[in-house]
């Protein structure tokens, strides 16, 4: 009864996605109030509906309802409640329905929060949400319906894949997905623009809070599951430049671009026509994501070919809007006003030199993440593309940016003043000079690139921090007046000098991971004492235990320092009887943003349990930097320039202003 | 990450590969130098069975046994490139995790600097042009329209509430 209802819910999704597809630019068309205003209407309450939908297989996983296909397939009775919930989308099925689910979410909050947009621009963003709906909820309809149910329903289901029983996993897929489908607003409205063959710079200001707000999501999104790799998978690795987290870099990549782009649009009505088109690549980077993943292709060639109804449904989908969105954009671009001019030198001419980096990172990824497929295809030949060919090509553009980005940040818009930016940095370059040197030094010169690449890292913190410093004038006015001018400085601009000194603290750790993370594995029995980096691991204990739905071996270590006690460590490796399968569970010591990580492997013979520890000087860094540039990108969402656009009435935002 | 959306689609049709460690003690090299020669090397050769994995991550026994082949080259005496020509010449250059630069990869390769050196070149060649048809016709925009003077004249009449400049002064650009 659940099933068939949340079954129902869905075709009434599409029902009424197909209404919004149609309806409002028919509207804009016979210039019909009432007709736009439909898009409103439906894409409030095919939300509603879709809610229902995911309500009613979440209710589905609670109540283990085996005789739902989809609950038998990934979910068993003894599972803790929270995994029953986040269970839902664990799997191919539930996935789908999640991501049409934000994506009329997204829809709801246009139509909800849209006031300030015109009603034709409004009513085409709608429309256009309708079709990428109308499209996804006949894939799902059609190919992954998540509420079939079983001819005679089974006692017991086959549990959750245990690796995705994790609180880390259990946020992912939500945030990533926030990420990738809060990217189709950005795309709406550009298509919209293009239909309505409008854009200025105000249409710039109604789309940065979209692109920010997805952006914001996708980093965290990309950083959680960063986080959950390196403590789950047991070998402490954190980025593996596999396909598909390759395919959650690429629109992350283009939609920083985007970001940068979207602000020149506004700020200088230039870069309009790029601007447009970078929106149409992010959405058209996700929908690629969202193939890449489901589709199967990426385990092999053939394995798409065995099975291809879904993988061929999704290209086909993805053919159509890029494809559509990209003929619409070659027909009506050119009629585009070309926006304001600048010189090379200037804040514009920085943020095209971003844009030109960026758009060149993602397209080594891109290259690199497909190349193999496509070679596979058309000639057989088989190679393969992996973290090695992406240090080599997307680090020296790395670098290259974030030497930029200081000096980019200090220049003027329309014609901007490089040695006079150069002379403003030269504190924080010496400085930057310093810590290379200081860095060689203590390593006895044996690590020049980590040096070097600390040296840029403290360079790009130092060059926010310089920005930040000249704005108030710190150092030029009594400190008092310059506090009071940090108060009065718009959110964003705090905003622009987290993400990018978040950039820096990122780099700092990801250099001293890669470069000075010390490994002790051995065979180990209680009493025997294993040396990582300064520290000492002492093993005490080996033990099990028995969990809701799996039992564990764990072992107990001491860990010393200068034979002081400093903390225990408890690693296990878990055993999911359901599904005959075993997940390592490794012990995490932090000292400082340092961390100690143990892990265990197999039991041998003779009693000795395999370890594996590492001491990982910096690692939390890692993570740090990308949550502070997302802190940074919610400073900037709540700055009110950008809630004419966003969900805030006016008057709370005059309000805000008289308190400051 | 990745190895969770891995996960998922897995989960679909296979079991997760059992989690255990890769490199294991016994497989450890007795000179330290020989062993970080090892482990570089391990790090670039793919494991093929697994998805995207190279040897030195991977727990498949197929890994372990490319990782003890690798180490008994080593130990033999073998170059760095003498150990990856022996094994492209038994597996393919599908072991490789770093392609090497042939006809065939021709366009992996060249593409990122290709991007990057036309990307810049049309920017620059554009600017010019731009520059050049600005300067003809004297830089100035259109004139607003009736509709457009309107809406100006009540935004200006409006009290400041959101039109704060970059720096929150109000500009006028």
């Amino acid at each position: 009864m659940i099933a068939e209802a949340g079954h129902y819910a869905l075709v009434l999704a599409l029902a009424l996605s197909l209404i919004q597809s149609v309806a409002p630019i028919a509207g804009v068309r016979l210039r019909d109030g009432a007709l736009m205003n439909v898009g409103r209407a439906t894409a409030l309450a095919q939300f509603a509906f879709v809610a229902v939908a995911f309500g009613a297989l979440t209710l589905l996983y609670v109540l283990s309802d085996f005789s739902v296909l989809n609950v038998f397939e990934n979910s068993h009775s003894a599972k803790p409640l929270v995994y029953k919930f986040t269970g839902v989308w664990g799997n191919h099925e539930g996935s789908m329905l999640l991501w049409v689910t934000i994506l009329a979410l997204f829809g709801a909050l246009v139509a909800l929060f849209g006031n300030h947009l015109p009603q034709a621009l409004r009513a085409l963003v709608l429309a256009v949400q309708g079709w990428i709906g109308a499209a996804f909820y006949l894939f799902i309809l059609f190919t992954s319906n998540p509420f079939l149910r079983v001819a005679s329903p089974p006692f017991e289901g086959r549990d959750l894949n245990p690796v995705l029983q994790d609180p880390g996993l259990a946020l992912h897929p939500p945030l990533l997905y926030l990420g990738y489908v809060g990217f189709s607003v950005a795309f709406s409205f550009a298509v919209a623009a293009l239909i309505e063959g409008r854009l200025d710079a105000a249409w710039a200001r109604w789309v940065r809070p979209w692109t920010l707000m997805a952006w914001i999501f996708l980093t965290l999104g990309i950083a959680m599951g960063s986080y959950w790799a390196y403590y789950e998978l047991g070998w402490g690795g954190w980025w593996f430049w596999d396909p598909v987290e390759n395919a959650s870099l690429m629109p992350w990549l283009s939609g920083t671009a985007l970001l940068h782009s979207a602000v020149v649009m506004e700020k200088r009505d230039a870069l309009k026509v790029w601007t447009v088109l970078l929106a149409i690549l992010t959405f058209s980077l996700s929908l690629l994501g969202t193939f890449l993943v489901r589709s199967g292709v990426l385990t092999s060639v053939h394995a798409f070919a065995t099975d291809p109804t879904r993988g061929v449904f999704i290209l086909l989908i993805l053919c159509t809007f890029i494809g559509g969105s990209l003929a619409l954009y070659a027909w009506r671009a050119p009629t585009l006003k070309q926006g304001g001019l600048f010189a090379p030198v200037s804040r514009e001419g920085a943020l095209v030199l971003n844009n030109l980096l960026l758009t060149t990172a993602c397209a080594t990824v891109f290259v690199g993440t497909l190349y193999p497929l496509g070679l596979e295809l058309f000639t057989g030949d088989k190679i393969s593309v992996g973290a090695p060919f992406f240090n080599m090509t997307f680090g020296p553009l790395f670098v290259l940016l974030l030497l930029m980005v200081p000096f980019g940040t200090l220049l003027a818009w329309k014609r901007g003043d490089l040695p006079g930016a150069a002379q403003r940095l030269m504190a924080a370059g010496l400085i930057a000079l310093v810590t290379v040197l200081a860095v060689a030094a203590w390593t006895s010169g044996r690590a020049v690139l980590a040096s070097v690449t600390i040296g840029l890292a403290v360079f790009v913190i130092l060059g926010a921090a310089t920005e930040l410093a000249e704005r108030i004038m710190l150092f030029k006015l009594p400190l008092k007046v310059a506090l009071r001018r940090a108060v009065g400085l718009p959110r964003s601009t705090f905003g622009r000098t987290l993400a990018h000194a978040g950039l820096g603290i990122a780099m700092i750790g990801i250099v001293c991971e890669t470069t000075w993370n010390s490994e002790h594995i051995a065979a180990m029995k209680p009493g025997d004492v294993a040396a990582i980096g300064s520290y000492v691991a002492r093993l005490d204990r080996v033990g099990e235990r028995q969990g809701p739905n799996y039992r564990e071996q764990l072992a107990e270590f001491t860990i010393l320092r200068n034979g002081n006690e400093i903390g225990t460590m408890t690693p296990s490796k878990r055993n999911f009887a359901a599904r005959a399968s075993s997940t390592t569970e490794a012990a995490l010591l932090s000292r400082g943003a340092s961390q100690i990580y143990i892990s265990l492997g197999d039991v041998n013979a003779d009693g000795a349990i395999t370890v594996r520890a590492y001491h990982k000087p910096l690692v939390l860094l890692i993570w740090f930097g990308p949550l502070l540039m997302a802190f940074g990108g919610l400073l900037s969402l709540s700055d009110r320039r950008l809630r004419v656009g966003a969900p805030q009435p006016a008057r709370a935002a005059r309000r805000l202003q008289a308190a400051e | 990450m990745a190895r969770r959306f891995f996960a998922l689609m897995m989960a679909v049709a296979l079991a997760w590969p059992a989690a255990a460690l890769a490199v294991q003690p016994d497989e450890i090299m007795p000179d330290p130098a020989q062993e970080a020669r090892a482990r570089a090397l391990s790090r670039e050769i793919r494991c093929m069975v697994c998805q995207n994995q190279s040897i030195d991550d991977s727990d498949a026994s197929l890994a372990r046994d490319l990782r003890l082949l690798v180490r008994e080259r080593i130990a033999k005496g073998d170059s760095d490139r003498e150990v990856r020509d022996f094994l492209v010449a038994r597996y393919g250059e599908f072991v490789l995790l770093k392609p090497p630069f042939e006809l065939h990869t021709l366009l992996l390769w060249l593409l990122p600097p290709l991007v990057l050196i036309g990307g810049g070149l049309a920017l620059w060649r554009r600017g010019r042009e731009r520059a050049r048809v600005a300067l003809a016709s004297g830089d100035r925009p259109p004139p607003l329209t009736p509709e457009e003077e309107a809406r100006l004249e009540t935004l200006l009449a409006e009290p400041a509430s959101g039109a704060g400049g970059d720096d929150g002064k109000i500009t006028k650009d």
